[in-house]
C-alpha cells in the first residue's frame, strides 16, 4: 500500500501572534516552527503504525513550501516515513496547496492520503476535501479511528452529537484528529535515519490561488475581570442574568 | 443568487442551518439579490417555515442515493446544482457536515472559499470575508477573487434572525446523482447531550477537579443551565472525560454565549479554543491563574464548595423568575 501524509509547518502553539507590514503579514520574528500537531500526532503516527504492521507499506510525506520548510519535513521523517516530497513554492491559499498536492497524487496513485483535520494557523480545514475532489476520491473528514483490512478501510468519523462508522475501499482521503493515534516522541535512531532519507524537491504546477489575505486583526482586549466573593455566588448569578444577559 | 446549503440530521433542520440561512438572507440583501436554499434528501420539517428566515425558495434534490451521507457524492451534486441554478455565492455552516463539503465544492467549481467566517463580507470594494485564524487568537480579512464565492460560517457566530411572515416555496431540482463508495455501518449518538459547537452555554472542567469521580457537581450545574460540557486537554488525555469534549487549540473550538471554566489554569492553547465566547466565567482557587486575565467574571475559590452553591443559586433564580 502507498500512503501519502500531508505535512504543514505552523508556528508553535505558544508563539506570540503579531503582525507586520501594516498588519498584512504574520510577524515571524522569534517564532519557533513545528509540524502542525494534527498532521504529526494523528496522520503521520497512524501511517507509521500501518507500516509497522506491514513493512511492505510505503509512506511518502509531502509539503508545499520553500526551503525553510525542510527542517520541518526532516523532523517528520525522524518520526517515520520512507521519503519526502517538497513542492517548491510558497503556499498561497488552500486551493493552490491542494492543487499542487493533487498534481503529485495523480501520478503517484496513493492508496491512502492522510491530512490533519486543520492547521492551527489558518484553520482552513480544507486541504483534504479539495484534494479528494480534485483526484475524485472518497473523503472522510474528522476521523477519530482508522483501520484497514486488505483494501477496505473502516473509519470512525465525528458527526454532530456523535460518531459514525463507515467502510470504504481505497483510494480514500482521510482528515485525522484525536483518537486516530497517540503522539510519539522522535528518538535518536529516527533522527539519524532521517538525515539519509530521500527528500525530493519538485517544481510547482501552474496553479492560481482563488483567495488572498488582505489584512489581519487582533481581538479587542478584555475590559478586565470582575471578581465575586465565593460566599456571594448569588451576585454572580445576578450579574450573568442582568448584566451579561447570558442566563 | 445566494444559495444556502440546508444541513439536516435525523430528518431535522439544524440550528446551524438557520444561522447560515439568516446569514445568506442578510448577504442577499446586501448584494441586492435573492436567497435560495439547497436541500439534498428530505426532512420532516415543513420547508415553508424557512420563509421566516427570509428564504425565498428551497431547491430540493430528493434522490434515494442521498439518504446516506457520502461527501464525494454530495460535493458533486451540490456543485452541479449550484451551476444549474446560477448561484454566485454559496453559504455553508462550518459544522461537521460543512467541513466535509465546502472544500470539495470549492475545488470542483474553482470558487474561492473562506471557512470559519464570523461576519458578513465587506463588499464596498471587492469581496472580503473576516475569519478567525490562529485558533481564535486573531482574525484575517480574506479577499475572494473568483466570480463564484463560497463562505462557510463558524457555528454560533451569526445570530438567527426569524420572524418574517413569508413562506418559502419548494422547487424540485433534477440532477443526476451517482452512487458513491462509502457505506455507513453504525452511528453512535452521545444520547441526550447538547452538541458542544452549537451550545449557548458550555460548562468546562480541568485538572482542578482532581478525578472523573468528581464530575457530578459539574454535570449538575450543566444540567441546571441546559449547557453542554467540555474539558481541558489533560482531562481528555487521562480519559476522565470523552475525547470529543476536549476544547482548545488542538481540540474543539467553541464560541458560546457563556463559557464557565472550572479548575482550568487557562494555558494559551486552551484559551485559543474558547476566547471567542461572549462571556467567560472562571472559577479557580489560584488567584494567579492566567485564565482570570481572559475572564469577564471570576470567583477565586474551591470548585468543590463553589459549584454546589452556584447550582443552588441558579435554581433559586429560575424559581423566582
Ligand atoms: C502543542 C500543545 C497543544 C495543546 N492543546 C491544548 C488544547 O487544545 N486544550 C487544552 O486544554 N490544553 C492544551 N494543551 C495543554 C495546555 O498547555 C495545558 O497543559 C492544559 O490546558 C492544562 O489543563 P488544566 O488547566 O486542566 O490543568 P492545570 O494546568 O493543571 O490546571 C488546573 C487548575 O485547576 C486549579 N485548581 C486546582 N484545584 C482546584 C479546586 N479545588 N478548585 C478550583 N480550582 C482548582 C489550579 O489552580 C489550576 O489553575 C496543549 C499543549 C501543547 C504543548
Amino acid at each position: 500500500m502507498k500512503i501519502l501524509v500531508c505535512i504543514s509547518k505552523t508556528p508553535d502553539t505558544t508563539a506570540k501572534i503579531a503582525f507586520t507590514d501594516g498588519a498584512k503579514k504574520f510577524d515571524e520574528s522569534g517564532v519557533q516552527w513545528i509540524i502542525n500537531p494534527y498532521d504529526e500526532w494523528y496522520a503521520l503516527v497512524r501511517a507509521i503504525e500501518l507500516k509497522e504492521k506491514d513493512p511492505a507499506n510505503i509512506i511518502h510525506l509531502i509539503t508545499v513550501g520553500g526551503a525553510d520548510a525542510e527542517p520541518i519535513i526532516r523532523k517528520a521523517l525522524a518520526l517515520g516515513g520512507d521519503e519526502a516530497i517538497r513542492i517548491n513554492t510558497d503556499s498561497a491559499d488552500s486551493f493552490s496547496i491542494a492543487a499542487q498536492i493533487a498534481a503529485v497524487a495523480n501520478t503517484e496513485k496513493y492508496d491512502l492520503i492522510f491530512t490533519g483535520k486543520e492547521t492551527i494557523d489558518y484553520n482552513g480545514a480544507s486541504i483534504g476535501g479539495m484534494l479528494a475532489a480534485l483526484i475524485d476520491a472518497p473523503y472522510i473528514p474528522l476521523a477519530t479511528s482508522f483501520n484497514i483490512e486488505g483494501t477496505t478501510a473502516t473509519i470512525t468519523r465525528e458527526i454532530e452529537g456523535g460518531e459514525e462508522v463507515v467502510t470504504v475501499n481505497n483510494p480514500v482521503v482521510v482528515s485525522c484528529q484525536k483518537g486516530v493515534a497517540e503522539q510519539r516522541i522522535p528518538n535518536m535512531r529516527g533522527i539519524m535515519a532521517a538525515r539519509t532519507k530521500p527528500l525530493k524537491v519538485v517544481e510547482p504546477a501552474a496553479v492560481a490561488a482563488l483567495t488572498s489575505i488582505e489584512s489581519f486583526e487582533l481581538p479587542a482586549p478584555k475590559a478586565g475581570v470582575k471578581l465575586i466573593s465565593p460566599d456571594n455566588v448569588e451576585e454572580l448569578v445576578r450579574l450573568l442574568h442582568e448584566e451579561a444577559k447570558a442566563i | 443568487m445566494v444559495l444556502v446549503y440546508i444541513d439536516h440530521q435525523d430528518n431535522q433542520i439544524k440550528k446551524s442551518t438557520l444561522e447560515a440561512v439568516s446569514y445568506g438572507a442578510a448577504l442577499a440583501k446586501q448584494l441586492g439579490t435573492d436567497v435560495h436554499g439547497l436541500l439534498l434528501g428530505a426532512v420532516n420539517d415543513d420547508l415553508a417555515t424557512l420563509g421566516a428566515y427570509e428564504l425565498k425558495n428551497v431547491y430540493q434534490i430528493n434522490d434515494a442515493v442521498l439518504a446516506h451521507f457520502d461527501a464525494q457524492v454530495f460535493v458533486k451534486t451540490i456543485a452541479a446544482a449550484a451551476t444549474k441554478v446560477g448561484a454566485t455565492t454559496i453559504v455553508f455552516s462550518h459544522n461537521q457536515t460543512g467541513k466535509a463539503l465546502c472544500a470539495g465544492v470549492s475545488a470542483l467549481l474553482k470558487a474561492g472559499l473562506v471557512t470559519g467566517a464570523i461576519a458578513l463580507p465587506n463588499t464596498s470594494a471587492g469581496f472580503v470575508v473576516k475569519k478567525s485564524v490562529f485558533s481564535g487568537k486573531a482574525f484575517a480579512n480574506v479577499s475572494i477573487q473568483t466570480a463564484v464565492k463560497i463562505i462557510a460560517i463558524s457555528p454560533n457566530s451569526y445570530k438567527v434572525v426569524g420572524g418574517a411572515s413569508a413562506a418559502a416555496t419548494t422547487t424540485p431540482l433534477d440532477i443526476t446523482v451517482t452512487a458513491g463508495h462509502v457505506k455507513i455501518t453504525a452511528v453512535h449518538k452521545t444520547s441526550g447531550e447538547i452538541s458542544l459547537t452549537e451550545a449557548d452555554i458550555v460548562v468546562s472542567g480541568g485538572r482542578g477537579l482532581k478525578g472523573p469521580e468528581n464530575w457530578g457537581i459539574l454535570l449538575d450545574l450543566a444540567k441546571e443551565l441546559g449547557a453542554a460540557t467540555a474539558c481541558s486537554r489533560p482531562v481528555g488525555d487521562a480519559h476522565w472525560r470523552p475525547h470529543h469534549e476536549h476544547v482548545g487549540q488542538t481540540g474543539v473550538q467553541v464560541a458560546p454565549n457563556l463559557y464557565i471554566a472550572i479548575g482550568i489554569s487557562g494555558a494559551i492553547q486552551h484559551l485559543a479554543g474558547v476566547n471567542r465566547s461572549k462571556t467567560i466565567v472562571v472559577i479557580n482557587k489560584d488567584p494567579e491563574a492566567p485564565f482570570f486575565k481572559a475572564a469577564d467574571y471570576g470567583i477565586v475559590g474551591d470548585a468543590f464548595e463553589v459549584l454546589p452553591k452556584l447550582t443552588d443559586a441558579i435554581k433559586k433564580m429560575k424559581a423566582s423568575a
